[in-house]
């Protein structure tokens, strides 16, 4: 391997000064941009968890006030959720990949991709201010009357940066739709396509319908605040459970949002590294569709009981246990692609296990918060907390993880240092399940969430739970050290290191400004590894001619 | 309160044994897939493992009677849990008519109740065991839920309306009352006791300190608004009568009939406009702000106990859902 060499042009050294990227309309390097912010706003989101979980090792009160404490899981809510989760694969890797997967040279509206980008750190800096000059103590759930009219906190400012970016998740949504509608190479049929574009195709609907919902429900909050329009405050003639209401109907899809892509990522890895065609592709891609569609008519069960209608429950519970089904038919098919394949465990592959693991038990537990009469018991306690944290957490920052190692090489032309790699995975895999799990319990014997001070006999399990979240801070710090590392250090990786099938795999790495020296034409299906097929025959390697190929 | 480590909670009401089996169901289901999944994966991480050597066979498709045998079998499990779940959700929904009536305002930050009889505590609440409760609830500002971990319950209290719960204890002891719903600063001081007595105990406790009944608190606060000015005036009077009111079929000037409940009485001091009796005019001001909620409590025990015009009983109540 060690003739391999990088190309001599590519998008990274294309041009260096500041406004080459800051002015970037290149869909790999807003990619690129969007990870250095991801990257900065979940350290930040994290250090607000490190202090909470620090403070919850004991019962009292002793290491922060109430209005601190509260303060701090708002802040980790409300960057977890909007400026991480959300924008986690979609805007780094969909960015970065998307229109590769498809041969394209670039996202249909590149200028509209980085006002997006513009539109998301502008957001994203004003609340990150907005809460740590001020704080906001609201919960990211800004349940009514507390934040229209009792909370004396920073409830406009953090809304105005969370709308402001909700912008531009709309409109990279529409970005990506039209994309994958008019992008695609010649012969990139529809169900040529790698699933982890139909899953940024459902994602994008997704993003598309339920953000301005927010949008909607920010403003009347606003206007609630501001101008004392009744809305949602019963004094003013409001109703408080109409804001309820408003924000599942944008937040249950948007759980979607946070989980996904993911899959779309796990897709890809688990292939690659089985050398397997996928099990039943059809079923998987139409899964999305239905996770997608489905996921806007189940809101109602985050409301069991919040005074709705016994009606409206059985509907809402009837209607969350049918999306369990597409979610378990992805599990099945994933697990059925291992079998007879050509595993090796690799960094991406410990990831896309872990997500397929923990993902299924976050999926699991969610029926038990759907099932009515074990919802009376169990929500709004640590029983939820422990659940989204598997979807989130075990799902999504590991379906992140799978794919920023999965396409590290690409991005960057270097390899990931593998030991490191393999070693973070797993510290992570128990760690986390060290931080949640006890969590499960806890909410079963009755701990609420959001309790600053909590009674002596929960003491045992909050402190197990403190404990695995300092070893997954400490996995998630490795890969940000040995990632930073590599970019100078790891080994060359050659245009497709994994053999991988993709159309992104079909061209050098770091790829040329315009991705493809000439538009791919697509033959083949994906995911045939065996024997391996890519969807393109790979180009000649006019930059490379010097070096010797990398054939397998 | 048992303040030992523990995994697994009290049961200390009628509901609470059914919910854990149901639990227990669930968590047989959800430990068999995700076993199932697990060693499925560990074991074809090993057995398919790249150095291993076996003959690998070439891609094949997805044959759909596993794709449907596969979707069909968590369905069917699915529903098992939603029929099941719906039922216990029901009885949790339909409160016995021979319950004990309680009435609890939440506020930030603490929990006001106040017994049938008269008897107020605050962030306690005391219970016969062996006898169904109702709590109709509401909060003086914000969201609040009221939960008893060790009956398996809980319901949110709104600002504005009423919600009930009901449950019967099984068990003396005290068991913990949390607010579930984040409610401000304040929200994990939001907590008291559930206390449950044996019935002696209970009726001795109820005897202590000095009580005034709700409904002659209710007849104080009356007089004192002069409410039977317009609605007890000996000759053509003003405003509907409320005598039998309560429970009653009212026609509207819409022409529409509401049941005359709790909520509507409520409605009907606060915001008198929006449900106006038919064949009266709309006089009557608002007491928005003037009473506050436990005050409304007691104004309305009071009309639910005025009897019917030519019948000496109370009226006989049925709860209102």
């Amino acid at each position: 391997m060690n003739n391999v060499q990088l190309p001599k042009r590519h998008y990274l050294n294309a041009d260096y000064n500041v406004w080459s990227w800051l002015l970037s309309t290149d869909h790999k390097r807003i990619g690129i941009l969007y990870m250095i912010s991801l990257t900065l706003f979940f350290f930040v989101g994290g250090a607000a968890a490190v202090l909470f979980r620090l403070e919850l090792m004991t019962p009292g009160g002793d290491l922060v006030l109430s209005e601190t404490y509260n303060k701090l899981f708002t802040l980790h809510g409300v960057i977890m959720v909007w400026f991480f989760l959300i924008p986690s694969v979609p805007t780094v890797l969909g960015n970065f990949f998307l229109p590769m997967m498809i041969g394209a040279r670039d996202l249909a509206f590149p200028r509209l991709n980085l006002a997006s980008w513009y539109l998301f750190v502008g957001g994203g800096l004003f609340t990150v201010w907005a809460m740590l000059t001020g704080g906001v103590d609201t919960g990211w759930t800004f349940y009514t009357p507390y934040s229209s009219t009792y909370a004396n906190t920073r409830v406009m400012l953090t809304a105005i940066g969370v709308f402001v970016s909700g912008f531009s998740t709309i409109l990279t949504g529409m970005n990506f739709i039209v994309t994958i509608h008019t992008m695609r190479a010649p012969g990139m049929t529809w169900f040529r396509l790698p699933l982890f574009v139909w899953a940024h195709y459902a994602n994008s609907l997704i993003m598309v319908l339920a953000t301005p919902v927010l949008a909607v429900t920010l403003l009347l909050i606003g206007m609630e605040r501001v101008l004392g329009v009744g809305v949602f405050d019963p004094n003013l003639g409001g109703d408080p459970l109409l804001f309820q209401h408003l924000f599942w109907f944008y937040s249950h899809p948007a759980v979607y949002l946070m989980i996904l892509p993911g899959m779309g990522v796990v897709s890809e890895v688990i292939t690659c590294f089985a050398r397997k065609g996928i099990f039943g592709y059809t079923f998987i891609a139409f899964s999305s569709l239905a996770i997608a569609v489905l996921g806007f008519l189940v809101w109602g069960h985050h409301m069991f009981v919040s005074g709705q209608s016994v009606l409206a429950s059985l509907t809402f519970s009837f209607l969350s246990m049918l999306i369990a089904v597409p979610s378990a038919v992805k599990v099945f098919n994933w697990t059925a692609t291992l079998h007879k394949g050509s595993i090796s465990l690799d960094t991406p592959m410990l990831y896309a296990l872990g997500f397929i693991g923990l993902f299924t038990m976050g999926g699991l537990t969610g029926l038990f918060l759907a099932t009515l009469a074990v919802d009376q018991h169990v929500h709004d306690t640590y029983f939820v907390v422990a659940h989204f944290h598997y979807i989130m957490v075990g799902g999504m920052v590991m379906g992140y993880l799978a794919g920023i190692h999965f396409w590290w090489p690409k991005m960057t032309g270097r390899l990931y240092p593998e030991w490191w790699g393999r070693f973070s995975a797993v510290l992570i895999f128990f760690g986390f399940n060290l931080t949640f799990f006890p969590q499960y319990l806890l909410g079963y014997l009755g701990m609420p969430r959001r309790y600053h001070v909590y009674p002596d006999e929960f003491q045992v399990l909050n402190v197990m739970s403190t404990a695995g979240a300092s070893i997954l801070g400490v996995g998630y710090l490795i890969p940000l050290v040995y990632l930073i590392w590599s970019l100078r250090y790891g080994k060359i990786a050659g245009p497709n290191p994994w053999q991988a099938t993709g159309l992104e795999w079909q061209t050098p790495s770091p790829p040329p400004t315009f991705n493809f020296d000439e538009t791919p034409s697509v033959t083949e299906r994906p995911y045939q590894y065996s024997p391996w097929t890519p969807q393109t025959a790979p180009p000649p390697e006019p930059e490379l001619a010097a070096a010797e190929t990398t054939s397998p | 309160m048992d303040k030992s480590f523990r995994l697994f909670p009290e049961a200390a009401s009628t509901a609470a044994p059914a919910v854990d089996r149901l639990y227990f169901f669930l968590l047989a289901v959800s430990s068999f897939f995700t076993l199932l999944i697990c060693v499925a994966i560990l074991y074809f991480a090993v057995k398919y493992r790249r150095s291993a050597s076996f003959a690998r066979s070439a891609d094949y498709g997805s044959p759909w009677k596993l794709e449907v045998t596969w979707s069909l079998i968590p369905l069917a499990l699915t529903m098992v849990m939603f029929f099941w779940g719906a039922v216990l959700y029901f009885r949790s929904h339909r409160a016995p008519p021979e319950s004990a009536k309680v009435s609890v305002v939440g506020k930030q930050w603490m929990w006001k109740i106040q017994h049938a009889g008269g008897k107020q505590e605050i962030n306690a609440l005391h219970l016969p065991v062996g006898r169904p409760v109702q709590l109709t609830m509401i909060s003086e500002d914000v969201i609040h839920s009221f939960y008893v971990p060790a009956f398996r319950l809980k319901q949110d209290v709104l600002p504005g309306s009423y919600t009930t719960l009901w449950f019967e204890p099984t068990k003396v002891g005290r068991f913990h009352l949390f607010c579930a719903e984040y409610c401000g600063t304040s929200h994990s001081d939001m907590i008291g006791e559930v206390v449950v007595m044996d019935p002696a105990d209970y009726s001795e406790w109820l005897q202590g300190g000095p009580t005034e009944s709700p409904v002659e608190a209710g007849r104080r606060l009356f007089e004192q608004f002069r409410c039977g000015n317009c609605h007890a005036a000996p000759v053509r009077p003003r405003c509907p009568p409320l005598d039998g009111l309560y429970g009653s079929q009212v026609a509207l000037s819409g022409g529409e009939m509401v049941t005359a409940d709790e909520a509507y009485l409520r409605e009907s001091i606060l915001n008198p406009q929006a449900k106006v009796v038919a064949g009266y005019q709309s006089v009557m001001p608002s007491y928005e702000g003037q009473i506050d909620e436990a005050g409304l409590f007691e104004l309305i025990a009071y009309v639910k106990s005025l009897a019917p015009p030519e019948q000496s009983s109370d009226k006989k109540q049925s709860a209102p859902q």
